[in-house]
């Protein structure tokens, strides 16, 4: 008697209650005192980079699934995520076709092209960002002034420099930081410093951080190894050439390594997944960040560091494979 | 009291609180009932049928001959007459070969087991295997060709849902241990270790008043899944790692079930066969009950006899949620591993909707075997056999911790189970290759 009533499953019965769109949506939640803090310093510049980050990315995902004949998975909130990060390592206020162009970067080339959700080596976010920033350099890097409100709703922006822009630009062209107080410590901690439109406040990006490690949804090694290694290093070089660069607590707020080591570089995709190979890919981070900003072109390095990284996962992940209970090294 | 733990499991509801409170009660053979017995309840080669049709036989009386070295005795469950010898429904293979009786009126009195002076030969007689599931024949368990220091009671019973060992310590809680004791006299091992987990407080104290009259150390175990499986158990109570592909024997130690001493008790003080067996009925059932059930026995009589369902069922599964398998008929017969009947509606199950996986390593934190499922799954979807042989998936004892945990609902555990068998041929011919 076969009776086709009866669910016929593998083994177990029981699953715990988490699934991949509540992970990703408690990513969203993570992100969201980030989220407040530019709405507030931004105000309407903040809503509309959100919002149309949001359309486009949302809207090309689902458009390149059908293309692919594929179930329009839009709700597993992955392409949010993406969306939100994107439109986070933005300048406030960029211009319509600029967030269209890092949507259809980060979502179609970086992510459907190799396979969608869980396949893409970098993270599309990111790499949004480093398209547009090598294409676009100018408008990449045009910002506003952070002050409350007064920017954002009354449309007459004030253009200024990033603290580690600013500090870059000093030492390129007199060999040494010229303006005293570039960079208040506790302006970087709140966010009232200019900056991209997400990794303003360090202050907010911890709460969020510190959030995902609490529901256990990432893990504390990347972002303490890469917070480390960055404090470590930069706290050396400053103690030998500290006309050369800022200290390293400012080093530690300033840009986007905050932003960047709690929600990129732990990006289940496209990091590591033993803890072994985390530690070994949070210093990677740090290390790369710290070169960058200390002897390259760019004041900042935290994008191209954790897609350097991104690339050297599938590495580390086969070489780092932890022994096997009670495995015998032949 | 020692405690050492191991690495990774997880942390399910456990739903123990439908039985864990209700002593075991008899199941009455009914008359005219039939009796399905397959003549492979155990892991290794059937047994050979000894019974003809419209045989009568006698409880007890040996109707399956143990058919090799890694095989076990079948007895009639019941008194009454052999109608059919035919397949039978088998939750894994789909069906297996088996004897059906039909329950006559009499059933007073059950065959005695052949007592033996060769204590393992007893056992054999008695056809007794592995209660906790895995079911490998006892006396071969037994008759360990290296000197063994340590007997381990598995009382863990990690499993959701499943109450019967819990029962059976607080009923049988000094059989189970003169049980134990006639093993470690007749092999001369030294030491005798139960471990129970803490979450079974009454259980613990039950054994806890026989310590210092039988010498035994009594472990409370963390409460986490798989802490009942053979190598967690021995890694958690003596922090002796088992080497991978060898025998908890390597490192000196034999771990038996709590239920499976209390067979072994029976056998040799009673002379009682092992014909019957406590089962958890529980999930969606009018009454949840902890049963004492004649092997053979139909799910549907076994599910009946506890009022019913409740509601509408949409799955029932055989042994516990997490290692349990799901049944396609009713007409199952239970079999000397089945731990637990357990039924769901539609509403108590998982969306197990698939995506893709995203490499959160979720599944690596939770494998107690410290494997890494997500990496192993692609080679699963890719039947890249020989990479997974790699990347030890021999090593996989199939507790299901890394598909309860994944948030993707991949079929990881299922997936690796099922290749086990391709990658055991590549290891073969390695094997070969090598010697030859």
């Amino acid at each position: 008697m076969a009776d086709n009533k009866f669910l016929v499953s593998f083994s177990p019965h029981t699953r715990d209650p988490l699934t991949t769109d509540k992970v990703m949506m408690l990513v969203v939640l993570a992100l969201l005192p980030s989220i407040l803090v530019s709405v507030y310093v931004y105000g309407f510049y903040a809503v509309k980079t959100y919002a149309l980050a949001v359309i486009f990315c949302l809207g090309l995902e689902a458009l390149f699934l059908k293309m692919r004949r594929l179930p329009v998975t839009v709700r597993d909130n992955s392409a949010l995520v993406t969306a939100i990060l994107l439109a986070m390592n933005m300048p406030p206020s960029p211009p319509w076709w600029l967030v269209l162009a890092g949507s259809f970067v980060a979502i179609v080339i970086s992510k459907q092209v190799f396979g969608g959700l869980g396949q893409n080596p970098f993270n599309p976010a990111l790499v949004g960002r480093v398209f547009l920033l090598i294409a676009w350099p100018a408008e990449m890097t045009s910002w506003i002034e952070a002050s409350t409100f007064k920017s954002g709703f009354m449309f007459d922006a004030v253009s200024t420099a990033t603290p580690l822009g600013q500090v870059k630009s000093e030492i390129i062209s007199s060999g040494h930081i010229v303006s005293t107080g570039i960079a208040d410590v506790a302006d970087l901690f709140l966010g009232t410093v200019s900056g991209c439109l997400g990794g303003d406040s360090a202050l907010a990006v911890l709460i969020g951080g510190l959030f995902l490690i609490w529901k256990r949804i990432i893990k504390w090694h990347i972002p303490f190894t890469y917070l480390a290694t960055v404090f470590l290093l930069t706290g050396l070089y400053w103690l030998i050439s500290p006309e050369k660069t800022l200290n390293p607590v400012q080093h530690l707020l300033a840009g986007g390594l905050m932003l960047g080591a709690f929600f990129m570089a732990t990006d289940y995709v496209t990091c590591p997944m033993t803890v072994k190979g985390q530690v070994l890919f949070g210093f990677g981070c740090g290390l790369l960040t710290v070169v960058i900003r200390l002897f390259g072109g760019y004041p900042e390095g935290v994008a191209f560091s954790i897609l350097i990284m991104n690339a050297v996962t599938p590495l580390i992940d086969n070489y780092m494979r932890p022994a096997s209970f009670g495995e015998v090294k032949s | 009291m020692p405690f050492f733990g191991f690495r990774g499991g997880v942390h399910p509801d456990y739903n123990k609180g439908a039985t864990s409170g209700k002593p075991i009660e008899v199941m009455p053979v009914k008359e005219g009932a039939l009796y399905g017995v397959p003549l492979a309840q155990h892991i290794g080669a059937p047994a050979k049928a000894l019974a003809a049709k419209n045989q009568e036989v006698k409880a007890g009386e040996l109707i399956g001959q143990s058919a090799g070295f890694i095989s076990a005795n079948i007895h009639a469950p019941v008194s009454g007459r052999v109608v059919a010898l035919q397949d039978l429904p088998h939750p894994v293979t789909g069906k297996t070969a088996g004897i059906v009786i039909e329950a006559a009126g009499d059933q007073s009195g059950i065959v005695p087991v052949n007592v033996s002076a060769k204590f393992q030969e007893t056992v054999l007689n008695a056809g007794i295997v592995g209660l906790g599931g895995a079911t490998f024949p006892t006396n071969v368990k037994l008759s360990p060709p290296k000197k063994v220091d340590t007997l381990l009671l598995n009382g863990a019973e990690c499993e959701p849902y499943l109450t019967c060992d819990h029962r059976l310590m607080l009923e049988k809680t000094e059989e189970i241990i003169k049980g134990a004791d006639i093993i470690r006299k007749a092999l001369n091992i030294e030491n005798l270790i139960i471990g129970i987990e803490e979450n079974k407080p009454d259980a613990l104290a039950a054994f806890g008043k026989f310590v210092s009259a039988y010498k035994f150390e009594l472990i409370p175990l963390e409460v986490k899944y798989p802490q009942g499986g053979e190598k967690q158990l021995i890694k958690a109570c003596l922090n002796r790692t088992v080497p991978e592909g060898m025998l908890p024997l390597e490192v000196g130690v034999i771990v038996h079930n709590v239920g499976t001493c209390l067979a072994v008790f029976e056998a040799a003080e009673n002379k009682k066969p092992l014909i019957e067996r406590v089962v958890t009925v529980t999930g969606a059932v009018k009454e949840p009950k902890n049963l004492l059930v004649r092997i053979g026995t139909p799910v549907k009589d076994i599910i009946e006899y506890c009022g019913g369902f409740l509601g509408d069922p949409r799955k029932v599964v055989m042994g516990g949620p997490m290692m349990g398998f799901a049944l396609s008929s009713l007409d199952v017969p239970m079999m000397k591993g089945t731990s637990g009947i357990l039924v769901f509606r539609s509403e108590d199950l998982p969306d197990l909707r698939q995506c893709s996986c995203i490499r959160c390593g979720r599944c690596v934190d939770v494998c107690p075997m410290g494997l890494i499922p997500s990496v192993m799954d692609r080679f699963v979807v890719k039947e890249m056999y020989e990479a997974l042989a790699d990347w030890h998936v021999m090593n996989c004892i199939e507790c299901g911790c890394c598909s309860y945990d994944c948030p993707s609902r991949r079929n990881l555990a299922g997936g690796f189970k099922t290749s086990k068998r391709e990658v055991m041929k590549i290891l073969k011919a390695r094997e070969a290759q090598k010697n030859g």
